[in-house]
């Protein structure tokens, strides 16, 4: 058989995937995920998924013109984020990849301060104790470890909280996600592994990380599993919410796989069409999460055309209000440079900053 | 006064700094009942517990990576690596993730985890397990980078280490682990600072600039010098990074000649760094070239040729007597 006639991962009979929403907006029941949501909690969902595409297409264009110098869309991925994202209590601390603008909006993070590191102005910039939010992490699978170590330090204060990390599907290869699934298990660490299956790491497909399903992994170091329908807000959120109480409560941590895709590029210096086909993403439109939960929301008569008006109007001004505030944000000092290297003094860092400065005065003059 | 072995003065700073702090952690592996490879955690764990005293799943940038988890919940991590040349897997977590954290968040965390490394060669072991690798995290910015080189040394400055907010490196060279001091722990007067190096012995002819295992090679090349009617000064550097270049400089300006010694290769070692910081500095007082003595631009050797490989009291001096050629 040859490697290209494998193809496993994605060809095997689709295993479990749970699913409360289906992609023509039918409400489904499934016996261990129950999810009971009053219409103002399902139309406050809606507006978090429009909310945060809207954030996404606009750094998107910001990039365009040359505001960013680069933007990693979430396109697709918004049911994912925010029915994770939502699932965590005040307590609970996410650690994020380069991509959960949704799950950032949810802890409610600016979203002015993640432009700030694609505009080139920090490398992060927020305090992650504020919003129990910690800072993108650009090398693939780094943040998995300390989630972990996090969810260590939870079990030695005797706290009721729990981490979810979250990563894609190209990380699940990388040594330190494999070694945090360890750690995560032997200390039984309150800890949820949130991996958002979008089907592509840049243009390297799922089957050249694994040829068994991603949430199968799970079983071989010593813990559960599942698979859950990425682009279905309400599934995302009831999977998300039971894993992080099975942690919170002392069961230990649970791999989700969140089955969806990525629908834009992988950021926008991706060229998408030199290894992609159409037909792919045409079919995953049909299954947009925004659409799902908007056709449920008519159907039922919970929300009016004046609701869904609203909200793309509170949309619209969001927009324009982040652009308005990323051209307005300033460029760093140059002597910035030197700043918070280090907590303590460091002569050396002293030494250079007199040095650069001393510099920087002989061309005022 | 108390009589205490290099890696016993380790055990006894880190079991200082526990019961101090009830956030100090001890990780690494095999760390708890063994008490380590070298035992300089031992007994640590019966004292205090399976979870401040953690046996880890062996995996290195595991370590580290949970430990930076466990320093943003405000614990104080003290890691341990058990040889030198398995720093690497853990390389990308020190380098990537533990130096430059605290930056990103524009200063809002704080991460203050020790890496505790034994390093060097000398005790006639296999592969992997002599290696000097100070200058891939003198070369990274956001770490401290520090080596101790005696007892007494050993036990101020890891608690020195533990309590600092900034992530450092802790060399230990372990073929001095063994050595013996008396040290006396109920005084705290004569600390000096982490950062500081020190003029270990005075002389007037030439320093010797060295820092963990080559400090007592370099006391000895000193000694043996005398003989021969040469004043040799020896600085313990003690930290690699940042430098106290006000030591280095002072003593350089009065002797005028400079030899630096490192087992670490020669080529691209922390030696570079000090020959060019003195040659711009002391250019004028300079009566020789910055000469250095180190390892050669080749893996570390099988044992059996380790004592040609590393810096020993006859290579020190033959580049003291280069050092008055000129
Ligand atoms: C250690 C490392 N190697 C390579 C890269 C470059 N890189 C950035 S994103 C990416 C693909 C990641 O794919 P996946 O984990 O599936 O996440 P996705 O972006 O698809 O959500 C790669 C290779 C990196 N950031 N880190």
């Amino acid at each position: 058989m040859t490697v290209e006639a494998s193809r496993g991962a994605r060809d095997e009979a689709p295993p479990e995937l749970v699913q409360l929403l289906t992609p023509e907006g039918e409400r489904v029941e499934h016996p261990d995920y129950d999810l009971d949501l009053t219409p103002e909690e399902i139309r406050s969902l809606y507006r978090d998924l429009v909310l945060v595409r809207r954030i996404d297409l606009e750094a998107v264009a910001l990039q365009r013109q040359g505001e960013l110098g680069i933007w990693a869309s979430l396109l697709g991925q918004e049911a994912a984020q925010i029915g994770s994202g939502r699932a965590l209590t005040d307590s609970d601390m996410a650690f994020p990849t380069y991509r959960e603008h949704g799950v950032a909006w949810c802890r409610d993070v600016d979203p002015v301060k993640l432009l700030g590191l694609f505009r080139g102005v920090n490398h992060g910039g927020w305090d992650p104790k504020e919003h129990n939010f910690h800072l993108y992490t650009i090398v693939i699978g780094s943040q998995t470890l300390h989630a972990v170590g996090y969810a260590m330090g939870i079990q030695r204060d005797d706290a009721t909280a729990a981490t979810i990390v979250y990563f894609g599907d190209g990380a699940t290869s990388q040594g330190d996600v494999n070694e945090s699934f360890i750690w995560a298990s032997v200390f039984n660490a309150p800890v949820v592994f949130f991996c958002q299956n979008n089907q592509w790491a840049i243009s390297e497909p799922l089957e050249k990380q694994t040829r068994i399903p991603l949430y199968r992994r799970a079983s071989g170091f010593g813990f559960p599993g599942i698979r859950v329908d990425g682009n279905d807000v309400f599934a995302c959120l009831a999977v998300t919410r039971k894993a992080l109480e099975a942690a919170r409560t002392g069961q230990g941590p649970t791999l989700i796989e969140a089955f969806t895709y990525r629908m834009g590029a992988h950021t926008t210096t991706d060229d998408p069409t030199r290894y992609r086909v159409a037909s792919e993403l045409e079919a995953w439109k049909l299954k947009d999460p925004i659409e799902r939960v908007k056709a449920y929301l008519f159907k039922n008569e919970l929300a009016d055309q004046a609701f869904f008006d609203s909200v793309d109007k509170e949309a619209d001004q969001l927009g324009a209000d982040l652009r308005r505030r990323c051209l307005a944000m300033p460029d760093p000092e140059p002597l910035d440079i030197f700043d918070h290297v280090y907590r303590e003094p460091h002569a050396l860092i002293d030494q250079e900053r007199a040095q650069f400065a001393g510099y920087l005065e002989g061309f005022e003059k | 006064m108390t009589i205490l072995s290099l890696s016993k003065a380790l055990n006894e700073g880190m079991r200082k700094a526990m019961e101090d702090d009830p956030k100090v952690l001890i990780m690494g592996e095999d760390v708890g009942k063994l008490g380590g490879v070298f035992r300089v955690t031992d007994g640590l764990q019966k004292d205090f517990g399976e979870d401040r005293v953690i046996d880890t799943p062996l995996a290195e940038s595991g370590i580290i990576g949970t430990a930076i988890g466990l320093a943003l919940r405000g614990y104080r991590p003290v890691c341990e690596i058990q040889f030198d040349g398995f720093v690497f897997p853990a390389a990308d977590q020190i380098i990537t993730q533990l130096a430059k954290m605290p930056m990103r968040s524009l200063g809002a965390i704080k991460l203050p985890v020790v890496v505790r490394i034994p390093c060097g060669g000398g005790i006639g072991a296999v592969e992997h397990h002599s290696e000097s690798p100070e200058a891939h995290f003198t070369h990274t910015a956001g770490l401290r980078v520090v080596a101790c080189s005696n007892p007494a040394d050993a036990y101020t400055m890891i608690q020195q280490a533990i309590r600092s907010d900034d992530p450092v490196v802790f060399f230990e060279p372990k073929r001095r682990y063994w050595e013996k001091a008396d040290i006396d722990t109920s005084s705290t007067d004569w600390w000096t600072p982490l950062h500081a190096a020190k003029v270990v012995r005075p002389g007037a002819d030439a320093t010797l600039l060295a820092y963990g295992p080559m400090v007592k090679t370099c006391l000895e090349a000193a000694a043996a010098a005398e003989d021969d009617g040469r004043s040799l000064e020896v600085v313990d550097l003690r930290s690699l990074n940042p430098l106290d270049e006000a030591v280095v400089m002072e003593s350089v300006r009065r002797t005028g000649r400079v030899v630096v010694v490192h087992e670490a290769p020669v080529y691209n070692g922390f030696g570079a760094e000090l020959a060019a910081r003195v040659t711009e500095q002391c250019f004028y007082h300079l009566e020789a070239p910055v000469l250095r003595v180190g390892g050669f631009s080749t893996p570390y050797p099988p044992s059996k040729l380790e004592e040609h490989y590393l810096p020993d009291l006859d290579r020190v001096l033959d580049a003291v007597d280069r050092a008055f050629g000129f």
